[in-house]
Order: C-alpha cells, then sequence, then structure tokens
C-alpha cells in the first residue's frame, strides 16, 4: 500500500473505531473545547454530531462555523506515545437541511443506538462538519495532511 | 523468583527466567558435570529495572520513529546506540542495586569475573542467535560487573538483534534479558566439541588450544583439530596447525587482547593428550544425550578437572536468502586490530595510488586521442574506476567502523547526556571539501573586491574576467572540478562551468567573515576529560582509539573525493566518445555499449507545474544528526545539476549527499537527507559546517517541493513542511 493510501486508510478507520471526539469551536476572542459522540460519512466527506441548542458550543457555531474535531485512540497509557494515532478534522459546521436529517441521524444512531431519544429531541440540533482537511498525527511525531475536499474520489 | 540467584538454587532450569544459555548450564549441573560458578540474574531483574526506570516506552519510542523497513542499517546502529546509552544512564532501584552487589561479592571477591547474556530467545530450535548478544570477560570487582550487566540488558536491543528482529520476536512489552555472572576459569587448554560434526552425521569434532579460548570472531589462531567416530568414539584423525600460539587476554579496554607464542615445551605438544580427548568426548556425547540433540560445546580444563562453559544445540546455518544483506552489515563491526590493518592499508597504500592514479589519467587529454586509442582509453578507465570501486566497498566501508567503535567506548566511559558527544571530538580535521570550500570562499572575496568580476560571471562571459582571476579560477576547475559533475554513480555530466559562476556570485553576497565553524574550547575539553577517564594503564590504547576515529571520519569524506577524481577522468573520457560516436565513429559505439554507458539515464523529474496532492506531509520524522533549528525555503536535488540554480539561505533537500554537492554548505542554511545515519556523510558535513540536520527522511526528495517553506529541527530530527 503507498502512503497516501494509507494516510486515507488510518483516517478512514479511525473515524469508524472512535466514539467521541473533542470538538473545538470559536467563541469571540477564545477557543472552546467539548467532548462529542460523533459519526462519519461512508466517503469520510462529513462528521455528524447532536447538540443542544442551549449549549456553548452551537452558540459558537451560530456565531462561526469554523470548527475542529480532534479524534484519537489513545488509552491512557504510556504505550499510547508509540501507538496512538490522533486525527484533526478542520471543517465547517451546519445544520442538517431536513431533506439529508433523516438518513443522516440514522446513519448515526447505527454507531451510538444509545443517544436515540437524545438526537430525536426537539431541544437538539443535529449537525454536520464538511470537512476540508484531516490532519493524521502517527509515531509521536510524524504528521501527514489529508485535503479531502481537493481529492476527487475519497476511497482508499 | 529472585532478581539474582546461584544457579544451584533454582528449582528448574526454565528458558523463560534464566535465557537458553543458563538453562543449559542448569540442564549439566543437574546432570553432575562441572560448570563454572555461576549467578543468575533472571529475566524478572530485567523486567523490574526497565520498569523502574520508565525504559519501555523509550524503547518504543526510539524504534517506532520511522517504519522498520524503511530503516537503513546505519539507522538501526544508531538507534541501538542510543538505547544502549538509556541503558547506562538509567538507575536500578535501590534495593535491586544492593541485593545485587551483595550476591556478586559474597560470591566471587574479588575474582575475575564474565559477565554472559542469556535471552529466552536464543538457540531456539533450529535458530542459532549466537552472537547478536554481548558478553564480556575479564571483569574486575563489583562495579564493573554491575555496569556490564547493563550492557548486556542494552544488547536485547543491539543492531545484530534489531537486524533479526522478526525472528526473535522482539518486542519492548515481551522481550527480556537474562544474564550470568559467572567465575572467570583461567583454563590451561581450551576449546569447542561438536558431538555432530555440521557437514555430516558420522562424525564429531573437537578443537583446542593451549591457554583460553580466544574471543569467537578472531579466528586467529589454528587450533589443534580432532575427527571422532560418533559410532565407536575413537580417533579417526588429529590435525595439528603448522604453528602454535596462544590467546592473550586482555588487560584493560578496547580489546587489548593479544597473540603471544608459547614455551618450547607446549609449542610442540598437542593441547590435550588422548585420555582427556577421551574424556571430553564421553562427557559430550552424555551432554548430548541429557538434550537429546547433538551439541555445540565450550570447554576448558582447570588443571586436570574438565569444565563446561557452554553447550547449546547444533543448528545448520541456512544460507541467508536472496536479498538478505543482514549478515553482511554485521561483518562491518570490526575488531580495533583490524580496522588498524585497515587504516595502514588505506592511508599507506590505497591514498596514495588513488592520487596517483587520478594525476596519471588526468595527464592524458581524451580530445587529443585518435578514436582507436579513446576507445581503448574508456576501457582503461572504466576498468581502473571498477577496481577502486570495488576497494571502496571492501576496505574504505569497513573502515567507517572506526567511529563507530570510538562512539561505542566513548559512551561506554562517559556515559554522556549525548549520544553523538563524541563527534565532537572528531571534527574540525583537514577534509579535502573542506579545503575546497575555502578555496572557494578565497575566489569568491575576489569577486566580491572588483564588482565587474561579478557583472561577468553574470552574464557566463569569461572571456571577460580579468587574466589574474581567470588563472586562479581555471587553477580551481583543474583541481576540483567545475561543480557541474556528481560524483558517485553517474556518467551522465557535461561539464558547465554556469554552476560555479552561479556559486561564487551567491558566496561573493554574503558577508565576508562567513566560514566554517571555528575550532571550539570545548573538544579540547572533552578529549582530555576522555583520556583521564581511561582505565590506568590503557592510555595509549584510547589515544590509538581516538586517533583511529579521527581517521575514519576524515576518511569519509576524502574517499568519495577521490573516487570521484577518478570516475570524473573516465566521464570525461566517455563524453569524448559519445561526442564521437555521434557522428559515426567506427569503435566507439560498440565500446559503449558494451559496457552500458551509450545512453545517459534519465532520473523521472516531478512536474512542477503538476496540482498539489490530496495527500501530503506536515511533519517527517527521520534523526537528529546535526544540532539547530532553522526555518527556510527548501531545494530540492533531484538531478546533480538542480545545485547550480542554489540560493544562499536555502535548504538542502536531497537523497543523499554527495561530496561533490558540499561545495554549496557555506550557502546552505540546512541539510535534509533521505538516507539515514548520524555517521554519514551529510550528517558530517553538517557538523563540520555547524548546520542543523534531519536524515533518515523518507521519501525527502518527494514530498518536499523546491521552493516550499520548511523547518529543519536538527535537535529532535523532525522536518516541518509548511509556514501554518
Amino acid at each position: 500500500m503507498n502512503r497516501d493510501a494509507s494516510v486515507k486508510r488510518a483516517i478512514h478507520e479511525l473515524l469508524r473505531q472512535q466514539q467521541l471526539g473533542v470538538l473545538s469551536t470559536m467563541d469571540d476572542e477564545a477557543p472552546y473545547a467539548s467532548l462529542v459522540a460523533f459519526a462519519v460519512s461512508d466517503d469520510d466527506r462529513c462528521l455528524y454530531f447532536s447538540t443542544p441548542r442551549a449549549t456553548r458550543k452551537f452558540a459558537n457555531i451560530t456565531a462561526n462555523a469554523a470548527v475542529a474535531l480532534l479524534v484519537n485512540n489513545s488509552v491512557n497509557l504510556p504505550e499510547d506515545f508509540h501507538r496512538a494515532k490522533a486525527v484533526t478534522a478542520v471543517g465547517i459546521a451546519q445544520t442538517l437541511p431536513d431533506e439529508r436529517l433523516d438518513a443522516a441521524r440514522s446513519h448515526y444512531l447505527d454507531k451510538h443506538p444509545y443517544l436515540e431519544s437524545f438526537a430525536h429531541s426537539p431541544s437538539c440540533v443535529f449537525l454536520e462538519i464538511r470537512v476540508q482537511r484531516y490532519i493524521l498525527v502517527e509515531r509521536f511525531q510524524n504528521v501527514s495532511e489529508y485535503r479531502i475536499d481537493h481529492a476527487m474520489d475519497s476511497t482508499s | 523468583m529472585q532478581w539474582i540467584q546461584p544457579l544451584e538454587t533454582l528449582p528448574s532450569g526454565d528458558t523463560r527466567d534464566i535465557g537458553g544459555k543458563g538453562a543449559a548450564l542448569h540442564r549439566l549441573w543437574a546432570g553432575r558435570i562441572r560448570v563454572p560458578k555461576t549467578l543468575c540474574v533472571t529475566t524478572r531483574a530485567y523486567r523490574d529495572f526497565v520498569n523502574h526506570a520508565g525504559l519501555r516506552e523509550k524503547i518504543y519510542l526510539e524504534l517506532s520513529r520511522k517504519a522498520f523497513a524503511d530503516m537503513r542499517w546505519e539507522e538501526i546502529w544508531d538507534a541501538a546506540q542510543r538505547l544502549r546509552l538509556l541503558f547506562l544512564r538509567s538507575s536500578l532501584s535501590p534495593e535491586m542495586a544492593s541485593g545485587m552487589r551483595q550476591a556478586i561479592t559474597q560470591a566471587f571477591g574479588e575474582r575475575s569475573m564474565v559477565v554472559r547474556s542469556s535471552a529466552p530467545e536464543e538457540d531456539l530450535s533450529g535458530h542459532s542467535f549466537a552472537g547478536l548478544h554481548a558478553s564480556y570477560t575479564h571483569l574486575q570487582g563489583c562495579n564493573d560487573v554491575m555496569r556490564h550487566i547493563r550492557l548486556v540488558w542494552a544488547s536485547l536491543w543491539s543492531d545484530a538483534a534489531l537486524l533479526y528482529r522478526q525472528e526473535l520476536g522482539l518486542d519492548a512489552l515481551t522481550s527480556a534479558m537474562a544474564v550470568l555472572v559467572q567465575e572467570m576459569i583461567p583454563g590451561q587448554v581450551s576449546g569447542i566439541c561438536f558431538t555432530r560434526d555440521p557437514t555430516g552425521p558420522e562424525r564429531g569434532v573437537i578443537e583446542a588450544v593451549h591457554g583460553m579460548n580466544p574471543p569467537l570472531v578472531d579466528g586467529k589462531i589454528a587450533p589443534d583439530r580432532w575427527t571422532m567416530d560418533t559410532a565407536t568414539g575413537a580417533v579417526i584423525e588429529h590435525s595439528a596447525p603448522a604453528s602454535r600460539i596462544q590467546w592473550q587476554p586482555p588487560t584493560a579496554t578496547a580489546g587489548a587482547a593479544a597473540l603471544s607464542a608459547l614455551p618450547d615445551s607446549l609449542r610442540h605438544q598437542p593441547p590435550l593428550t588422548p585420555a582427556q580427548v577421551g574424556r571430553l568426548w564421553t562427557t559430550a556425547v552424555r551432554v548430548a544425550a541429557m538434550a537429546a540433540a547433538p551439541q555445540d560445546i565450550e570447554w576448558t580444563f582447570d588443571k586436570e578437572e574438565l569444565v563446561l562453559l557452554q553447550a547449546r544445540p547444533i543448528t545448520t546455518v541456512s544460507r541467508p536468502a536472496e536479498g538478505d544483506n543482514r549478515s553482511w552489515y554485521l561483518s562491518l563491526h570490526r575488531s580495533l586490530e583490524n580496522l588498524l590493518d585497515l587504516r595502514r592499508r588505506i592511508e599507506e597504500k590505497w591514498i596514495p595510488r588513488m592520487r596517483q592514479t587520478a594525476d596519471e589519467l588526468a595527464d592524458i587529454d581524451p580530445g587529443a586521442l585518435d578514436d582507436v586509442d579513446l576507445a581503448l582509453e574508456i576501457r582503461r578507465r572504466w576498468d581502473i574506476n571498477q577496481h577502486w570501486t570495488a576497494i571502496y566497498w571492501e576496505d574504505f566501508i569497513p573502515f567507517a567502523h572506526g567511529m563507530r567503535l570510538f562512539g561505542q567506548v566513548y559512551n561506554e566511559t562517559m556515559v554522556p547526556d549525548d549520544p553523538y558527544e563524541f563527534m565532537q571530538l572528531l571534527r574540525h580535521q583537514d577534509l579535502i571539501s573542506v579545503r575546497r570550500n575555502r578555496c572557494l570562499a578565497d575566489l569568491a572575496a575576489a569577486v566580491r573586491q572588483r564588482p565587474q568580476r561579478a557583472r561577468a560571471l553574470e552574464r557566463g562571459d569569461f572571456n571577460a574576467l580579468d587574466t589574474a582571476f581567470r588563472d586562479r579560477l581555471d587553477a580551481f576547475v583543474l583541481r576540483y572540478g567545475d561543480l557541474s559533475c556528481p560524483v558517485t554513480g553517474a556518467v551522465e555530466c557535461s561539464p558547465d562551468t554556469g554552476a560555479l559562476a552561479n556559486i561564487l556570485l551567491e558566496m561573493a553576497a554574503l558577508p565576508e567573515t562567513m566560514s566554517t565553524n571555528g575550532g571550539d574550547v570545548s573538544s579540547a575539553a572533552l578529549e582530555s576529560a576522555f583520556l583521564g577517564a581511561c582505565p590506568s594503564g590503557s592510555m595509549d590504547d584510547c589515544r590509538q582509539l581516538l586517533s583511529l576515529a579521527r581517521s575514519s571520519y576524515r576518511l569519509r569524506d576524502d574517499d568519495n573525493i577521490l573516487l570521484g577524481a577518478i570516475e570524473a577522468r573516465l566521464i570525461a573520457a566517455v563524453q569524448e566518445g559519445r561526442k564521437r560516436s555521434r557522428v559515426g565513429s567506427a569503435g566507439l559505439s560498440e565500446v559503449l555499449a558494451e559496457l552500458g554507458l551509450e545512453n545517459a539515464e534519465q532520473v523521472p523529474r516531478p512536474r512542477a507545474e503538476a496540482p498539489p496532492p490530496a495527500v501530503s506531509e506536515r511533519q517527517i520524522t527521520g534523526q537528529p544528526a546535526g544540532p539547530g533549528l532553522v526555518r527556510g525555503r527548501a531545494r530540492v536535488i533531484v538531478e546533480h545539476s538542480d545545485i547550480a540554480q542554489f540560493k544562499r539561505g536555502e535548504i538542502i533537500v536531497c537523497d543523499g549527499v554527495d561530496p561533490n554537492m558540499t561545495f554549496v554548505m557555506p550557502l546552505a542554511a540546512g541539510i535534509v537527507e533521505r538516507r539515514g545515519g548520524m555517521l554519514i556523510h551529510g550528517a558530517i558535513i553538517a557538523r563540520e559546517y555547524g548546520l542543523p540536520c534531519v536524515t533518515g527522511v523518507t521519501g525527502a526528495t518527494t514530498r518536499i517541493r523546491t521552493g516550499q517553506t520548511i523547518t529543519v529541527d536538527g535537535y529532535l530530527g523532525i522536518v516541518t513542511i509548511g509556514e501554518k
């Protein structure tokens, strides 16, 4: 497998293995980080998550749609330093238009079935991140970037 | 199971606890065969030490910098060297240290000791990994033994072991090393015994020398040899060597062991009497029966008593698979004695001859020869070039181990923070390339003095230069070439003074004081600290080793340039031949075709206008090969001619620094190299010029593009591409 394919594959797998990611949003003056349960579209171009409308993260996204989501497979042991991989997705968050909402939410709930009532709550909003690029960190300090918005075909 | 235990107190000889050698010795002891008095430092001690010192993750981090498949042997050696220092710099827990000290002192007092590796994975059936791990003989006192135990532990991660990591199943989480601490038995006769000759099942072999067994690798003492009949136990044949000598155990460090003559009475006497041969054979056969496998036994006679030092199953040495170069890499490890021989040969024989050859070839102008003579001359130069390339591989490459051996001894002696501190003692020598660069700096200064020279160079109009300057320029080209030709491995090159003009203009634009790093005071202080720390009585050995390492360092650069000078003469003749063969000159095309020189190889170049790739590297880890941090514009060198475009302040990104590239070093801000290693050419030049350098950057020339901003972190060995 060539290097490009292995980078895409590592990102693809990590996004499917992991349940949670750290979402970064922008307040007026400062960054803000929160833990979210996410799912990824089949082509890796979109990430989905759900949040109550009253949250700080939603307020931030409403004001500034630029976000990042960090996903990693560390297990809180020293081995993480050589073994763990981390991927940061950078993109634009938006509420899902109605015509795509059901399919995306059902895809999300396939991964997080226990969040059904949460995701369907009228007080919650369902969002997608249109990913522009992924930054993958492996083996402690090896960093690759995947411009998925430049890629013709995102399958590995 | 305790950290350290006498062999005879262990309930069983479990390989997992005391390793392969320990288990074999335990079996001999249980069979009432005399073995040296032995303390086993169990694998539990290794594990507890590694946990206590927090080494496990450090080992992982060291070994996962990049994919193993992408690591060159030099990088594996470097990694092993760093791990070794890490082990030396780590402490045992106070309880473990005092427990082990007490046991060792109690068992051996002031006696001379041996510390042997005993890895659970060694001597697995069907494999023999003898020699991958370290063993040390003739150790005196508890401190010495404690230090060497850590070195044996570290040898679990030796370069040799790392090369065979898959076969060994080496893993930082599960692998461990046991160590045997033994009394040193000053045997009067020693040797080995194979209960079955590896070449045929009906015979066994005994080899014996007077005195003690010399280290395995040397093989310089021819032993007496008895061929045994495995069916009857009778001697089939006894062959005596042409002359009998004995091995003199070392007195201090650095393998100062030597061979010495035997007294007359022993010289004419076989080391073993027929009765001793019989006793040895009977015991060996019993050991083979106990182990239910033919055995390879190391033994000694302590006065009249037979002592078995080691026994392991005989493994047939399988031939390495096609493309498996590991045994060749390991053959590059040379003893001090061997390196001193190489040095003599290289300095006294090869170098003067290479210089002479290059000069003689330069005297013949290919342009002045007729076609027939030119064809002969091309063939002759081809042969000469082949001859020296072969010597380069045979002698010059292994001689680079001089630096490694010194580095190893230096690190063992000084236990420094920086595993490459020893390089400071080797720097600032009169390298040919540095001399050439001084000449360039002088020429650049002359350009700076007179603007009309710069203008002429910019136009490429050499005729407009004043005679005095042109003469100096011609002298430079005659001596060092016009900088347009690569040195090793390429025959395609057309002489072109454009590169020289560009480099001189770039250098002339630099402030006047640019030069190589001046001699720093600390290297003198380091040298005296190192010599001061040499064990008493071995100062001369240390000096000799340092001098050897300096020669090895110098030659790492000079040899390429000397070889390049010969190759340049071949290139010149081939150029002329190609020119004429195009116009149909008889004979020349045939010679060029026969030697495979008819066409220039075209290196595919990445297309500059291609869109940026979807996947790109942001940060690549290699090896820190020259300390410093710099950000600048990348200049990727794919073909040698790319260097002609080099601008001051750029960072060289290349596959490997070629000696004929190094004239741009005074202009460069940093170096990134695909080839890995701390002691390779590029790293040495980087240190000479004080440039931040990272080597072993996988795909450097394909993943980095000329013009990109890159950051070279020569402390951590990281290259970052792009600004944000």
